[in-house]
């Protein structure tokens, strides 16, 4: 314990001695840190807690069945099969036309616009992150169906014979539709911060490139790219993660089918969190809300196993300078 | 350090038409020069279709719902006794549920976020700071239904209370806290070491070189994260759903009632498809763009004058 009279500030700093203010300042940050790593474990313990009766309850199998009736509490018959293909097929297509759109916006923000203009620019990109969620899902059910439609109608009428584009009974509110709703919903984060990354290319690398004679292009591929290759790998995992978990815009869009299951994108189903958000005002009982909180549990585990692949990734291949 | 910016600006924004590589030491061999062109036209033709959606978006949601927006009514109404058939009715109620819920929400998750990512940038080292780093990440990917969810097994399952306000305020604060966390620890990270090094070197202590040199430096990046934040809070819907039951009529209590919001107001009238009950969703639709994109804009204009 050192109690000393805090010196003047114009003395010089006393080796490794903390003074009080600044102890009290590191107290606030480290007690902060302890709130978030409390929430984590929160979310956590409440999930398990709630889950496990219902879980312990379920007579189908909770990971392959495609059964879902959990209103009787003396005969839960759930799984999350379907959930789970809804929704990891939905947000992969997803991310799989954000990311590339994602990249060239970020790369024509950084290293292609006007210096005077691509701040505003990146403005109106960033405003689409500003739209709200339920007006994606309006604007994609009322609104950009109809123009889906034709390329679904194209797109089943040539590769209908593979199963992911099959035809199938649903008309309007495919899994196909909510991607590219979800799409455009996660382009503005991915494109957020793989241009902070761009941005912080080190000049030298990009003048080294150019004085060896590199083309824009052949600059931006050897050394933009590869410096921001990390970040924009953590960029389209936050933007998976989100596409996921993305609730109200799904709900809205896709039919909850109840006909015959099928592998295709032209197919409706519900996502976990659809799933969830069409049941909000059935959590009357224990068992039910238990058995919905199971899948939320399920969700969590599946966008926290994303994170942890992205960290991997961006551990393995750290290229920020200290 | 200017001289090299505008140098290696003027290399990389020549124009794609125009200026010839003449500046390089040797020319680019046509395929090249092609490779090159053909990004140029990805990279702009990648940003106009980013646009699309949003130019459409904001297009159909004011065309849609302009009419509700221009009466007076529609700013100091609630929709108390209105039908659904019923034209009329404002958007008061679900205004002051909005910014009260993302207020209270901002108000907890701020200190957190910014304190955390302090620790993260300035103090943390070891396995301490990679635990925490981590359950941001966690935090960060917890999508928001999962957190309405937890309030849910928390304020209703376990201790036995209401879908009110202040629930809704909680789920919405494990989705704020982590966008806060690294938003700003990003821009603490981009204040150079050499302005905490000269202000150690003058005498001065750690906390007040973090408040007075590095926060000042990162606090238009920061201001920035926290709108962003605040504009995703405010157009959550899925905690909404879960803990925050639509009313038709006005309630500034956090702890007690309904409260109304304008996502849940959109989700109100979303399935009808009376005259009254559509122009009402889009109404509310260009309401919520329109708080949200205007704290945008504020928040950003003090940002540009804050960093002067």
């Amino acid at each position: 314990m050192v109690t000393t009279t805090s010196p003047p500030p114009d003395v010089a700093l006393t080796g490794g001695r903390r003074r009080g203010p600044d102890r009290i300042f590191r107290g606030f940050a480290v007690s902060a840190s302890g709130i978030v790593v409390a929430l984590v474990v929160l979310v956590g313990a409440f999930l398990v807690t709630k889950a496990s009766p219902s879980l312990a309850a379920d007579t189908a199998s909770f990971l392959s069945s495609r059964e879902w009736s959990v209103a009787d509490p003396t005969n839960l018959r759930f799984g999350i099969a379907q959930l789970l293909w809804v929704t990891v097929i939905s947000s992969i297509l997803a991310m799989a036309f954000a990311v590339p759109v994602a990249i060239g916006v970020a790369l024509y923000l950084t290293h292609y616009a006007p210096a005077r203009v691509a701040k505003p620019f990146a403005y109106l990109v960033d405003l689409l992150a500003a739209v709200p969620s339920i007006v994606f899902g309006l604007w994609g059910a009322r609104v950009l169906m109809a123009y889906v439609q034709p390329l679904q109608d194209f797109l089943k009428s040539v590769f209908g014979w593979i199963p992911l584009f099959a035809p199938t009974s649903v008309q309007a509110g495919t899994i196909f539709l909510a991607s590219i709703v979800l799409a455009i919903m996660i382009l503005p984060i991915i494109t957020a911060l793989s241009r902070e990354v761009f941005k912080q290319t080190p000049n030298e690398h990009k003048e080294a490139a150019l004085a060896l004679g590199a083309t824009r292009w052949e600059m931006i591929r050897i050394a933009v790219l590869p410096f921001g290759r990390p970040g924009v790998i953590s960029a389209a995992m936050l933007g998976l993660g989100r596409a996921l978990g993305e609730t109200i815009a799904v709900t809205i869009i896709l039919s909850t089918t109840s006909g015959a299951f099928s592998w295709s994108l032209f197919f409706g189903g519900e996502t976990f969190a659809s799933k969830i958000a069409n049941a909000a005002s059935e959590f009357d009982t224990p068992s039910t809300t238990g058995a919905y909180i199971a899948a939320g549990l399920v969700l969590f585990i599946l966008t926290f196993a994303v994170n942890a692949i992205a960290r991997i990734i961006i551990e393995r291949r750290k290229a920020f300078t200290e | 350090m200017s001289a090299v910016t505008s140098l290696s600006e003027s290399a990389a924004s020549a124009g794609p038409g125009g200026a010839a590589p003449g500046d390089l030491s040797s020319p680019a061999s046509s395929s090249r020069r092609a490779k090159d062109r053909g990004a140029t036209i990805a990279m702009h033709s990648a940003f106009v279709l980013a646009l699309v959606p949003l130019a459409w978006i904001l297009w159909t949601v004011t065309s849609q719902g302009y009419r509700m927006l221009l009466t007076s009514q529609w700013w100091m109404n609630s929709q108390r006794g209105v039908t659904v058939r019923d034209f009329g009715g404002g958007a008061y109620h679900a205004i002051i549920g909005t910014v009260l819920q993302a207020g209270v929400t901002a108000v907890i998750s701020v200190p957190i976020g910014i304190l955390t990512a302090i620790y993260l940038v300035e103090y943390g080292r070891g396995v301490a700071a990679r635990a925490v780093s981590f359950m941001v990440d966690v935090l960060t990917g917890i999508p928001s239904i999962v957190a309405a969810l937890t309030i849910y097994a928390l304020w209703i399952s376990t201790f036995g209370l209401s879908r009110v306000g202040f629930a809704v305020s909680l789920a919405l604060v494990l989705l704020m806290v982590p966008t806060i966390v690294r938003s700003t620890e990003e821009m603490l990270k981009l204040v150079p070491n050499e302005l905490r090094e000269a202000s150690y070197a003058l005498g001065v202590p750690k906390w007040k070189t973090i408040m007075r040199i590095v926060l000042p430096t990162a606090f238009s990046g920061i201001l920035t994260g926290v709108l962003l934040g605040l504009a995703r809070v405010m157009g959550e819907t899925a905690p909404l759903l879960i803990l925050g039951p639509y009313t038709k009529s006005i309630n500034f209590d956090l702890f007690s009632g309904n409260m109304a919001s304008l996502p849940t107001m959109i989700n109100q009238d979303r399935t009808e498809f009376l005259d009254a009950a559509v122009q009402r969703t889009w109404g509310a639709a260009l309401t919520l763009i329109l708080v949200v994109m205007l704290l945008n804009l504020a928040g950003r204009l003090i940002a540009r004058f804050g960093k002067v």
